[in-house]
This record gives C-alpha cells, structure tokens and sequence, in this order.
C-alpha cells in the first residue's frame, strides 16, 4: 500500500471519527431527556438546527461585495468559534423553555408531539425565511476554528481535537451530574413522579432543567457540526437524521448510559457510513446506484434486534451511579 | 375563501383516510406506529407491480369511468391488500408480539417500528429505486365546479372511498361483534381476556383491518400524486397529528381531525406561503392540546 492510500484511508477514519463524535454528543443530550428523566424529545432536529444556524450566523462575517447579492443573513457578528457554540447553546435552551413550560405539566406525550411540531417548524422557518438565513441555498464558508495553523488538508485532525475535547467534557460533567444528588432525582423522577413529588422535590422544575440541559446540549452538537461541514440547508435537518437516528443509536448503545451513549452512536454512524463503502464492492453493476439503499435496512434490522434480544442495549443501565 | 375550505376537505379526507388504521392499532395495542407511512408506500409499490403486470392485458387498459385510472388500477387494489395485511400480521408477530409479551415500555415499541419503517423502504429503494412512478400516463382529467371552483375527478373518488371507509369501519366497531371485542380490548386489555376474548387472535384482526386500509390509502394516494420511496413517511406527521387531534382509537375523531388539519392548512394559504402548511397543522395541534388534551373525542 503506498502512502496516498494509507492518507485517504486515515482522512476518511478522521473524518468519521469527528462526525461519529459529534452525534455521541447529540445521542448524550438525548439520555438527559430520555435516559435520565424519561422526557420524550422527537424534536432533536430542531435543536440541532437552533444550534448550526445560531453558531454559523453568530460566528460568520456579514457578506460583503457580489457575496452580499448572493447570500442573504439578517446578521453576521463576526464573532470567535467559542461565543459561537455559547450562544448556540444558550439559543437552544431559551426555545427549550417555553416547550418545557407549555408541556412538562401534561401527560408525557405532549412533551413529542409538542417537540416534534417545533421542530418541523424550524426547519420549514429556515426553508421559508431567506433574510434570515439564506432559505433553502442555507449558509456557506461557516468559518472554522484555528484554520489558519495547518495547510487545509490535514485540518481535521485539528477538528477532531477540538470535538473530542468537547465530547470528553459533556461526558464528564454529564457523568458527575448523574452521580449527584442532584441526578439522584432525575432517575427518581423517571421511575415515579408521584413518589419523588411526595418526597418533597419539585417534580417539573427538576424535568424543565433537565430538558434545558439536553437542548443546550444539543445546541453545541448542532455548532460544531456547522463548522465542521462549514455549509449548512435546512435539508440537514430533517426528521430522519435530525431525530430518528439519534434515538436509534440510544437505544442501540444503551439508555441511560453515557458511555451506552458514545458507543451507539459510533456504531450506527459506522454502519452509516461504511456499509455503502462494502456494498459497492460486491453488487452487480447495474445496482449500484441502489446498494447506497441498504443502510436502511442493516440499521433497521439491528434495531429490531436488539430491540427485542437486548432490551437494555449494548450497555445497559448501571445499577448503582452512586457511592452511597 | 370557499374554494380554498373545498381543498381543505379534499386534503383532510385523504389524511383521515391514512390515519384510521393507525389509531386504530394506537387504541388497541398502545403501539404508535412509525411504520405506518411506509406500510402504506409498500401497499402503492405492491400495487405498481400488478398495475405492470396487467399492462399486457388489453381490456384492463380501459379507462374506468371520468377517471385518469383504468380497470387494471382497481384491480390491483386486491393484491396490494392481501399482501399488505400479510406484512402488517407477519411484523407483529416477529415485532410487536414479543415485545408486547416482554412488557415493553411503549416507547420501546415505538423505536422498533422505526426500525420496521426503515427496513421496508431500504426494500422499496433496492427493489424500485429512488425514481418516481406512476400507475397511468396520460392527462388527470378536472372538474369545474360552481365558484370557480376547480378539482381532479380522481379526487372526487379519494373523498367518496375515504368517507365510505370511516363509515364502513365506524359501523364494523360498533356494530358487529367482533368489533365490539376489539372495542372491550382497546378499553382493558385483562378484562377482556378474562370474559373469554382470544386477545391475539383480535389483534391480529386489527392488524389486518389496518393492513387493508394502508392499503386503500398507499393506492389511493399513489392515484393522486405518484410514487416515490419517502411518500409514506413524508405522510406520517399530518397524520400523527389528527389521530392526536382525534384522539385515542377514535375513528370519528381521525376524521374529524384529518378535516380540521386539512381545511386550516388551505385555509392559512391565504395568508401565509403554502410552504408553511405542515408547521399551521403543528401549531394547531399543540394549542387544541392544551385545552382538549384527550383530543376531540377523547374519553376522560
């Protein structure tokens, strides 16, 4: 094998290794709704559009010169990578709490139906809207972080740093709050709300900030997948991948653990991205245009399985978070 | 204004005629079913496949009626149900029965018919591919009504099988014994066992009654617009949202929902880009949630 192989195969590794990570971040914000507290979120799209958009439009220069006649942006602050990803997050948890208000009082449903709406407006808001964020065309050349220290080509591997980092510290703080008194609750109020309620915690104030802590996180998956992609459409966040295939990877990985977490989602994206590689290598001719399709099935298939034979996922639950 | 709450009937019909199998499978196994939508595209591709295979049989090629659809387009409505209420009984039995039987919670369920819907458009994608279909060439013959008023004859036909099956399954629920049954199980599932209803066996009634509708729908709907591999599931959220409009089980209330949702996303074109009728559906949706929170015709 020569080299240039051994560097395609490694940027294609490098470029997995980022998106996977971004959707574990993702697939973690999920099981603080989900797999802590049992709040149903179908809206995953949303935030992550909420947090791409903010990120990009907070981060981006306003267009100037024949750029201006060709992208339209209500804003463009022009601002660092990091205040960027601050107020993706800060966006997505401000449209949280009204959602929360709204909902968190009723029956568990309304908190996916009410999710699910919002999300499919935000997207159909972004498609129809073009002052705000360009309409359908979406953003390009989202500026990306300390672009300026290596030659473009080996820019991921500084990308898959900053995610990693990113990804470690939501995983750790995630971890440490699960194991708090604070977390304690989460999980009381999954199992029984009426008891936690009787036990004298405030049943609704302990969901609705668990409910903003998912979306913001989110919101910061949401970012740092706008500047690693570096153009967004508001055709990225539709249901299926906006949503669905987060709460496969959950589900797959484990509910209600972090790491159940991590792992799905490097498992799902893996057989996203990989099968397609595979396939083509096998089918006929004339099918190839086809093959691409039977990713859908493998993901499908897995999740019926292990659905059925591994209720718990990959990794289940821990019994004990706690010490004490 | 009149013509717009005319095409808002036309919309809502097919919705209610999408949704009624769906609520009913919600109100007897608590399963919300993902897969609905590409069950109903199976049943249009089902379809599409003995639509073909008729084509070389000359006196099906008739047109029947005012109709852009001819003899081998109804015919194939026969197929395409039988094979769809086989699928919808052969997934619960490899699917929902044993998870029903583990005591899943319903969200559990839920994920796995996400898996089932994208298991069965892999198949249409790998079988048809991702190009458009249609069951007749040719042009769609129109309507001119009073007021301006302009409709596709085949749209006339979609309103009148979507009304006569909320009619035909309304009666078979409160009317025949069997569907007297399925109400008792929808209603309390251990009370039911225990007055001597083969629970399974009725649920797989359900399965088939909701096969035969997906069916009904897919062709229907392929009629009205054409096929691709999405179609169901672009589908779906309008009609998550009237059978939640509706409420529970309710067939009356899948209708009535599927009008309210159809007549107000015409309506709002008045005003508002027809682009966002599906977030007008959400948001009225949400707010008749907050003050009717079991749905129109709700119990409780």
């Amino acid at each position: 094998m020569n080299t240039a192989a051994i560097a395609g195969i490694l940027n294609f590794l490098v470029s997995f290794a980022i998106m996977a990570s971004i959707y574990a971040i993702f697939t973690m914000g999920l099981n603080v709704h989900w797999g802590y507290t049992g709040l149903l979120n179908f809206g995953i799209a949303g935030f992550f559009a909420l947090g791409a958009y903010t990120s990009a439009l907070v981060t981006s220069p306003m267009p100037t010169g024949m750029m201006a006649n060709y992208v339209k942006q209500a804003f463009g602050l022009n601002l660092p990578f990091l205040v960027g990803v601050a107020a993706a997050a800060l966006i997505s948890g401000l449209i949280a709490l009204p959602v929360g208000l709204l909902t968190l009082r009723l029956n568990e449903g309304y908190l996916a139906i009410a999710t699910l709406g919002i999300a499919e407006s935000i997207r159909i808001f972004f498609n129809n809207e073009s002052w705000l964020a360009n309409g359908p065309q979406g953003l390009i050349g989202i500026p990306q972080p300390l672009c300026t220290l290596v030659p473009p080509g080996y820019y991921n591997y500084i990308y898959l740093v900053i995610v990693l980092i990113f990804l470690a510290a939501i995983y750790v703080a995630l971890e440490r709050g699960i194991r708090s008194p604070w977390g304690r609750v989460l999980r009381a109020i999954r199992e029984d709300e009426v008891m936690s309620g009787a036990n004298g915690k405030n049943v609704f104030f302990f969901k609705l900030q668990s409910l903003i802590l998912g979306a913001m996180i989110m919101g910061i998956a949401g970012a740092l997948y706008a500047h690693f992609s570096a153009a967004i459409q508001p055709g990225v966040f539709e249901p299926l991948f906006g949503t669905f295939i987060i709460w496969a990877m959950l589900t797959l990985g484990g509910t209600g653990n972090n790491k159940g977490a991590i792992l799905g989602a490097f498992i799902v994206w893996a057989l996203w991205s990989w099968s397609t590689f595979f396939i083509l290598k096998i089918v006929p001719a004339g099918f190839q245009t086809r093959a691409p399709f039977i990713r859908y099935i493998l993901i499908g298939l897995l999740l019926v399985v292990v659905v059925l034979k591994r209720p718990k996922g990959i990794i289940g639950e821990e019994r004990h978070v706690s010490k004490f | 204004m009149l013509e717009l709450i005319v095409y808002g009937v036309v919309l809502g019909s097919i919705i209610a005629l999408g949704s009624i199998g769906l609520t009913l499978i919600w109100g007897i196994t608590d399963l919300f079913n993902c897969a609905h939508g590409d069950q109903i595209t199976v049943g249009a591709y089902i379809a599409l496949l003995f639509v073909s295979l008729f084509s070389r049989i000359g006196f099906l090629q008739a047109k029947v009626g005012p109709f852009s659809f001819n003899w081998g387009v109804l015919l194939a409505f026969i197929p395409a149900i039988i094979i769809s209420v086989g699928l919808a009984i052969f997934i619960e039995h490899w699917v929902y029965k044993p998870l029903r039987n583990t005591g899943a919670h319903f969200i559990t369920s839920f994920i796995a018919s996400v898996g089932v819907a994208w298991v069965l458009r892999g198949l249409i994608y790998m079988i048809w591919g991702a190009e458009f279909h249609f069951y007749t060439s040719g042009l769609r013959p129109m309507i001119f009504l009073p007021q301006g008023i302009k409709l596709r004859v085949d749209e006339i036909f979609i309103v009148i099988v979507a009304w006569a099956a909320v009619a035909a399954v309304y009666l078979f629920m409160s009317k025949a014994k069997m569907g007297k049954a399925l109400r008792a199980l929808a209603d309390n599932p251990e009370l039911a066992r225990i007055s001597g209803i083969n629970t399974q066996r009725m649920i797989d009634w359900a399965w088939g009654l909701a096969g035969t509708l997906i069916a009904i729908a897919g062709v229907l709907y392929g009629i009205e617009t054409q096929l691709r591999p999405e179609m169901g599931w672009i589908f779906l959220l309008p009609l998550f949202a009237a059978i939640i409009l509706g409420g529970k089980g309710s067939i009356t209330g899948a209708l009535a929902g599927g009008l309210i949702l159809g007549i107000a996303q015409q309506v709002s074109t008045a005003w508002l880009s027809p682009t966002y009728k599906p977030a007008v559906a959400f948001i009225i949706m949400i707010l008749f949630l907050l003050f009717r929170p079991k749905g129109i015709f709700g119990k409780g």
